[in-house]
Formats: structure tokens, C-alpha cells, sequence
């Protein structure tokens, strides 16, 4: 009792001294520009952070679009060339055997010499033949095939540079201008430099639109090489994956929602999948290496065996989205079928399935994108070598858009630098087509019930 | 013919028997006694039964002719190789029957091979060519002879639609399976080979030693290293450069889903939120790009100006784009859980006059913070499986450092640079890369396995 009394006076008389010194409210206010202050820093904590993430994407489109846009036009130089038929040993133009086997890349060589008759020195003469690009002789070959009757007549044709010589150009500026302090000049001599400058003065370099870049495979020359290998690669292997991973999916999927009882089995199914989805994308490297490649002995690096490692990795991502949209679906819909009498199957294929189709559609792309992205379990199933042929079926040996990046990014030649930055570019622009695509379904045809 | 044209052949011949089982159920219903509807099921049903007749044994049997086409042939072939050769270790062998494969195919390189390969050759190409004949004719008479004893068996009062759909049912059932077998797959490849490992190499040196070059020498006689497997500097430089993404990715992705879902206006999160997750859309290989090319130079370079000495490939680097690609996964999980917390634990404490800021930090993270730490640990488990990024940025020498400047290696990049490229199955060096494998499945596992059972157990609070 007393010591309750105690508490009691001794709370008010704790009350009577603040409210002498201060009421509640004074406190409060004291303490409000304080608070304020405390919000508007987390507020500013808040912008910060999402300011820090879109910074860093920024910066990233702009560093790629930066390196890679350069890589879409290709260095080209004039040059009077002369189809000598001596030099080119043919004797028969119609004589396949003999076109192939031409010396193209000395007619190159006469065309330079020609062209710089002051060079003597062994040395500098082999300089000189640097300048041109030693698959230039594959296009005058295409040339000669297509026109016969240009054997043995000199014309001025647009030959294509080495590739030192195209990093030169494209970092030197303006080609109407004096080149600027930055040029890169790499493993260039000084003489190089000066006859590239006295060309460019007259006017007989210019960059052309790459068309190469799209349509031959991959080649140790970076001027020479393209991504249609890998862009042709990269197809067969989504469409392995597409077509086995949409319809598995699906199916567990419609099995889970619909069939499946609530059971220990179920489950653990679904226990299986949830973890699946979470699993590090190079251990399906390892299940392929191990159970594809040395168990059932698939051969490597071709796009069937990397669809279906692809597969097993996005069949979770699909079924999980494919579950999402069946479950979205009013069972209204599924009790008025039933109840005039048609069978689960009929339940399932002539309603559920039509109504969930664009959930299942948009989580199918947003998987395909995914798996498009995919590059380590790939490298482990032997994707990763270098192939220079494109591509033309599922069993054919190939690499992929991303493998294709990893594998020029680790060249030396600083050509090559430019060359995945551009191949970066075609990938980024494939997902962003896809994800828009899956972005516009959802928005066109999902229904809210 | 080859396997496309006999799976052409193959469908061909399916829709041919839905053709003829639809059609004889049509015709056996008797059109006096009000026909259809003696039927016991509609005609779809009766087609569907003899084309799954028709199609799944076919489609049984490719699978396992497939499986073991090529042991068989390769044991034909071996059998007729003169003695010397048969005796030859597997290896051995093995490179024999690949140098007889591509003689098969035409690819001779160099000069004219040995008599017996050459007639090896010569019967490979053979059988195998008898190999397919006889697949073609088996699976066509398979498939014909099945369909017309389904054919033959349709009768009115039989319950095709029961039958059809059990085999629905069953196929549905075998596709969610799919998952199990997956998931025993990978158990079955990383544990069979980290045993072998296991043998080589004791357990516990690879768990608790310190030291990791996985150099060994091929031949006896040649001079390299032992090889030596600690895989704690592994672990050390997982560690580390998970910790700098996640010191990046939590608080920025925390702080992205408190002021996008507490905050900002619709308008505002429906543009930025998108714009964020292209972050996540990114391809792994275009980070690695990034951090390699981009990050790592203006790393070093800075480092220099203060007179710091930074390694080319320093856990920084990559520790910090990988954070950047992060930032979506927190960003998007943490906002489904802040989401869910009820808006009347909000209204309470801002009736009792707190600020929002003050609510926030009091009131909703708090609650929120079981489903947050789920979110955290995937995230974490995302960052130790990544691989890409740390294959083109961080470094490949194996050293114990806590020291962001430094280069570090990771599981993930021993795993890529020991099993990329052609290396001998057998030898300890490769097959340590399975027991990296199956210690980066069982973390991530456990990982995973908590957090998701955390995520469920806090949404079921709030439900």
C-alpha cells in the first residue's frame, strides 16, 4: 500500500517537474524538427538507392552502346586492283577447283605495292601487306565467281582492312579531319600510321555498314568475324527448349492443380520444383556433363543437348508461372462445365487451358529469355568451342549468343572489344523484344475475372 | 531412314489411327438405336485410344533403342578389331574407336590409317546402318500392328473415355515427376563422382584444407605439381565476394522496395519499379563484360590515384556488380513482404503520431523482417551459385585474404575452369569440380530450404 502511494507521488511529482520544466507538447515540438529532418533522410536514403540502381543501369547501357556501336560499320579501302590471270593462276575461269584456289591475297599484295611503289624493304613490304585484312581475298573471290568476265581487268574496289587498322580509324575521329590525340594505335608503326593517314587524306578509307558481321560465323580475325553462328545457334537451342520445356510444364502443372491430392507425394513434388528453381544454373552444367554427356553420351556442343540442360533449368520458372495462371481461372467457370456434364479432361482442355493460355504463354517467354541469357551451365557441356561453320539443325556442332560474348571477350585483340559489345546489343535487343512481347500478352489478352 | 523421317513417319501414322479407331466407332454405332449415343464414349475418345496405342510404345522404344544403340554397335565393332588392340586399356580404346568413327565420316586427316581401321570403319558404318533399318522397320510394325489390335477391340459398351483418361492422368503425373527425377539427377552425378573424389582425396583435407592447387601431373614421370585440394581459400573467396554484393544489394534493394511501396506515387512505381527490374533481365555474361572491362580498370585506376595498389581482378569489382544485379531480386522480395504487412499495424502507429518514416522502421519492418530474411537468403544463395560474372572478373588464384583489392577465387570459377575445355574423365583434378558442384548444391539447398520455409511460415502470420 505504501509503496503503491510511494510510485504515486513519486509519478506526479516526477509529472510537476517536467511540465515546470516542460509540457508534453513542448516536447514534442522540440523534438519535431528532428523528426522531420529523420524522415526527410530516409526519404532521401529511399531516392538514393533506387537513384544508385538506375545509375547503374545507365551507365551500363551507355558503356556497351559506347564500345559496340562502332562495330556495326566496318573500315573499307580503295584500292586499283588488277585480276591478273597469271598471278591468280587461272587458265579456265568456268574451273571451280581453280577459283578456290586462287592466290587472291597476292593480287591484294601487287594492288599495295602499286599503290606505295616507294616501299622496298622487306620488312616495311611486309608492313604494307598488313594493311588489308587476310580475308579480303574471300570477297574478291565471291567477285570473280559472280562476275567471270572481271578476270583480267583492273578495277577500284573497297577492300577490307586488317583490323588494327580499323580500331585506327574508328578511334582517330572525324576521317575529314586530323586525328585526334586519343587515336589507338596499338601494335601500328609509325610508318602504318602515315600511309593509313595519306590514304585517309584522300579520301579512299571510309567506314561501310557490317553487313559480314550478320551473316558469317565466328573467325579468329576480328574484322572477319560475325554472330550468325551464334545467333543460328542460339535459335536451334530455344527451340529444343520451347518445345519440350512449354508442354512438360504445363502438364505438371495442370497435374499439381488439378489432379494431384494434398498428399506427402504432392509435396514433395513441389518441394522438388520450388527448389529447383533456386538451384545455381551451373550445377544443370554438371548434371548435363555427367549424366548427358558421359552416362547416355550425347556428343557435345550441339543445341540439342544444351536444349535440354535449358530445359530442366526453365521447366521450374514454367511451371510455377503456368500454376499461377491456372489457379487464376474462377472455378465457376470449371463447376458450370462439369455440371453439364463434361468429363475433368473435357474440363481442362476445352476450358481451364484456352482461359489460362496467355498467363502460360507470358511465363513460357519470360523462361525462353531467361534461358537465353544462360551461359555457364552451357560452358560446361562443351558449348564453348570455336566453330566457325553456322549451324543448320539441332545436331550439328554450334555455340550460343552468350557463350559467343564470354568466348570474344576473352580475346586479346582489342578489335574484339567492340565486336561483343555490338554482340551484346543483339542479345539485349532479342530479350527486350521478348519481354515486351510478354509484357504486351499479359496487357492484350490476360482477363481479370 | 533417319530419325527425323521416322518421327515424321511416326505421326503420320498416329493420325492415321485416330483417323480409323474415330471412324469404326462411328460406324459401329447403330444409327436405329439413336446412334452416338450408344456409344459409351464420343468418338474422339475411340480415336484417341488407338492413336496412344499406336504412339506410345512406338516413342518407347526409340527412347530405348537410343539409349543403348551405341553401346551395342561400339561392342560389335570392338569385337571384330584385331587382338592386340582389344586388349587395350578403356582409354586407349576409346580414342581408337573415336579415330574409327571419324573414318566412318569421312574426316582423314593427315595420312592413309591403318588397314584395320579402316575396315572397322567399314562395318561401323554398317551396322550401323542395319541398326537403323531395323529401328524403322520395328518401330513401323510396332506401331501398325498395335494400332489394329486397338482397332479391332472397339466396341460400343467399351469405356474408351475412362481409359483415354487415365493415360492423361498418368502421362500429367509422369510430367510433374520430371522434377523429382531432375533433382535426383543431380544428386546422383555430383555425389557418384565427389565419392571417387572422396577416395583420392580424403574428406577431410578438402574440407578443412588450406591450401588449393588442383595442377596435377598426367604422367608419372612428368614434373608439376601434386595437386593439393583444401577448398577453404574457395570458400574464403565465395565468402567474400558474396558479402561485398550483398553489402551492396540488401540495403539499396531494402531501401528501392521501402520508398517504392511506402512512398512513391502509382505513377512513379509503375515506370521506376519495370525500369528496376531490367536489372534483373540482364544477362549474367553482360555483367561479367561490365565488370571485367568497365568496373575493374576504374577500380585499379582509382585505387592508384590514392596510392593503393589494386589487383586487376579485385573481389571488389566483382563483388560490386554483382551486388548491382542484385538489388532487383531483394528489391522485388522485400516488396511482396512489405506489402503484405496489414495497413492497420500502419494506421496504429500513425494514430499514435509517429512519422512515416518512424512507422517504418518501428512498425512495418519489424513485422516484416522474417519474410525480409528470407529474402536476404536467397539472395545470398543467388550470389554464392552465381557464376558468370565472377568466371570474367575475379581471379583464378586461389589466395586466403579478406582483402576486398585482392584477387580472389570462387567455387563457381574452379568448377568452370576445371571442367571447360577436354580433360580426362577420371583424374582427381576433374573430378574435385563434382565435389565443388556438391558442396555449392548442399549450401544453396539449405539455403533455399530455409528460406523459403521462412517466407511461408511468415506469410501464413498474416493470411
Amino acid at each position: 500500500m505504501t509503496n503503491h502511494q510511494n510510485s504515486k507521488t513519486d509519478g506526479s511529482a516526477m509529472n510537476t517537474l517536467d511540465s515546470k520544466k516542460m509540457s508534453t507538447i513542448e516536447l514534442v515540438n522540440k523534438n519535431l524538427a528532428k523528426r522531420y529532418r529523420a524522415e526527410t533522410r530516409f526519404r532521401a536514403y529511399g531516392i538514393a538507392s533506387i537513384g544508385f540502381g538506375l545509375l547503374c543501369l545507365c551507365l551500363l547501357f551507355t558503356d556497351i552502346i559506347g564500345k559496340g556501336h562502332s562495330a556495326f560499320m566496318q573500315t573499307y579501302v580503295q584500292l586499283e586492283v588488277h585480276m591478273d590471270a597469271d598471278r591468280l593462276e587461272i587458265t579456265d575461269i568456268t574451273d571451280v577447283n581453280q577459283l578456290a584456289r586462287a592466290d587472291y591475297q597476292g593480287v591484294l599484295k601487287q594492288a599495295l605495292r602499286l599503290e606505295f611503289s616507294a616501299v622496298n624493304s622487306r620488312g616495311d613490304k611486309r608492313k604494307l601487306y598488313r594493311l588489308v585484312s587476310n580475308g579480303a581475298g574471300f570477297e574478291l573471290r565471291k567477285l570473280l565467281e559472280a562476275k567471270p568476265d572481271m578476270l583480267g581487268t583492273t578495277s577500284t574496289l573497297w577492300v577490307l582492312v586488317d583490323d588494327d587498322i580499323d580500331t585506327y580509324v574508328k578511334s582517330r575521329g572525324n576521317l575529314s579531319s586530323a586525328p585526334s590525340e586519343n587515336a589507338f594505335t596499338g601494335r601500328l608503326s609509325e610508318l602504318q600510321i602515315g600511309w593509313v593517314e595519306r590514304l585517309i587524306s584522300e579520301d579512299r578509307i571510309d567506314k561501310k555498314f557490317n553487313t559480314n558481321f550478320f551473316m558469317v560465323g565466328d573467325s579468329r580475325e576480328p574484322e572477319l568475324a560475325g554472330i550468325r553462328g551464334a545467333i543460328m545457334g542460339s535459335i536451334y537451342t530455344m527451340l529444343v527448349t520451347l518445345a519440350l520445356s512449354f508442354p512438360i510444364g504445363v502438364a505438371a502443372a495442370i497435374y499439381l492443380e488439378k489432379y494431384a491430392k494434398k498428399n506427402a507425394f504432392t509435396e514433395f513434388i513441389e518441394v522438388n520444383i520450388n527448389n529447383l528453381a533456386a538451384v545455381p544454373s551451373i550445377i544443370y552444367g554438371l548434371l548435363g556433363l555427367a549424366i548427358l554427356i558421359s552416362f547416355f553420351e550425347l556428343p557435345r556442343s550441339i543445341p540439342l543437348l544444351g536444349g535440354l540442360v535449358l530445359t530442366l533449368m526453365t521447366l521450374p520458372t514454367i511451371i510455377i508461372s503456368s500454376r499461377a495462371a491456372i489457379k487464376a481461372v474462377p472455378p465457376s467457370i470449371e463447376e458450370a462445365a462439369m455440371g453439364i456434364g463434361a468429363s475433368k479432361m473435357q474440363v481442362i482442355l476445352h476450358h481451364v487451358l484456352p482461359l489460362a493460355m496467355p498467363g502460360m504463354l507470358t511465363g513460357a517467354i519470360i523462361g525462353m529469355a531467361q534461358a537465353l541469357g544462360e551461359t555457364a551451365p552451357l560452358l560446361m557441356i562443351g558449348m564453348v568451342a570455336f566453330i566457325v561453320d553456322v549451324p543448320g539443325g539441332i545436331t550439328d556442332p554450334s555455340t550460343v549468343l552468350p557463350v559467343q560474348i564470354f568466348l570474344w571477350s576473352d580475346s586479346p585483340e582489342r578489335a574484339f572489344v567492340e565486336k561483343t559489345s555490338a554482340a551484346i546489343m543483339v542479345l539485349l535487343g532479342f530479350l527486350i523484344i521478348m519481354n515486351t512481347l510478354a509484357v504486351w500478352l499479359r496487357k492484350r489478352l490476360e482477363r481479370r475475372w | 531412314m533417319d530419325t527425323s523421317t521416322l518421327l515424321a513417319a511416326l505421326a503420320i501414322m498416329v493420325s492415321v489411327a485416330y483417323m480409323f479407331g474415330r471412324g469404326r466407332s462411328i460406324s459401329m454405332a447403330d444409327t436405329s438405336q439413336g446412334g452416338y449415343r450408344n456409344l459409351n464414349s464420343l468418338p474422339f475418345y475411340y480415336g484417341m485410344l488407338t492413336a496412344l496405342w499406336c504412339a506410345v510404345p512406338c516413342l518407347l522404344l526409340m527412347i530405348g533403342w537410343f539409349s543403348f544403340e551405341n553401346t551395342i554397335i561400339d561392342n560389335l565393332v570392338v569385337a571384330q578389331l584385331p587382338e592386340a588392340i582389344r586388349n587395350l586399356s578403356s582409354n586407349e580404346l576409346g580414342l581408337v574407336m573415336n579415330t574409327v568413327a571419324n573414318i566412318a565420316e569421312g574426316n582423314v586427316i593427315g595420312n592413309e590409317p591403318d588397314a584395320y581401321l579402316v575396315t572397322a570403319a567399314q562395318s561401323l558404318t554398317s551396322v550401323r546402318q542395319t541398326s537403323q533399318l531395323a529401328l524403322t522397320g520395328s518401330v513401323l510394325l510396332l506401331g501398325i500392328l498395335l494400332s489394329l489390335f486397338a482397332w479391332t477391340r472397339i466396341r460400343p459398351e467399351q469405356k474408351a473415355r475412362v481409359q483415354v483418361e487415365g493415360a492423361f492422368k498418368t502421362i500429367l503425373l509422369l510430367c510433374a515427376c520430371l522434377a523429382i527425377v531432375t533433382t535426383v539427377g543431380i544428386l546422383f552425378s555430383v555425389i557418384f563422382e565427389s565419392l571417387q573424389f572422396f577416395k583420392a582425396v580424403p574428406i577431410t583435407e578438402f574440407l578443412f584444407g588450406t591450401h588449393w592447387s588442383p595442377q596435377t601431373s598426367i604422367r608419372v614421370d612428368q614434373v608439376g605439381g601434386s595437386g593439393s585440394f583444401g577448398a577453404v581459400p574457395l570458400f574464403v573467396g565465395t565468402l567474400l565476394i558474396s558479402a561485398i554484393a550483398l553489402v551492396i544489394a540488401v540495403p539499396c534493394g531494402l531501401m528501392s522496395a521501402i520508398y517504392l511501396s511506402e512512398y512513391a506515387s502509382n505513377t512513379v512505381r509503375t515506370y521506376v519499379k519495370p525500369m528496376l527490374e531490367i536489372l534483373a533481365g540482364i544477362p549474367t555474361v553482360v555483367y561479367g563484360f561490365f565488370a571485367a572491362l568497365t568496373v575493374a580498370p576504374f577500380i585499379r585506376n582509382l585505387g592508384e590515384t590514392f596510392g593503393m595498389s589494386v589487383s586487376s581482378e579485385s573481389a571488389l569489382a566483382a563483388g560490386l556488380v554483382m551486388g548491382v544485379m542484385i538489388i532487383p531480386f531483394v528489391s522485388s522480395l522485400a516488396d511482396d513482404v512489405i506489402t503484405a504487412v496489414p495497413q492497420s499495424l500502419r494506421d496504429g502507429s500513425l494514430a499514435l503520431g509517429s512519422t512515416k518514416s518512424e512507422t517504418i522502421k518501428q512498425v512495418v519492418i519489424p513485422a516484416a523482417l522474417p519474410g525480409i530474411v528470407g529474402g536476404v537468403l536467397l539472395a545470398a544463395s543467388r550470389a554464392i551459385g552465381e557464376t558468370m560474372i565472377v568466371v570474367m572478373a575475379a581471379g583464378l588464384a586461389a589466395r586466403m585474404t579478406a582483402n576486398p583489392l585482392e584477387s580472389v577465387t570462387t567455387v563457381t570459377v574452379q568448377i568452370v575452369t576445371l571442367l571447360v575445355g577436354d580433360q580426362e574423365f577420371n583424374s582427381p583434378k576433374t573430378l574435385s569440380a563434382f565435389a565443388l558442384g556438391l558442396m555449392l548444391f548442399l549450401v544453396t539447398l539449405v539455403l533455399n530450404y530455409f528460406a523459403l520455409y521462412v517466407v511461408k511460415k511468415y506469410r501464413e502470420q498474416y493470411d
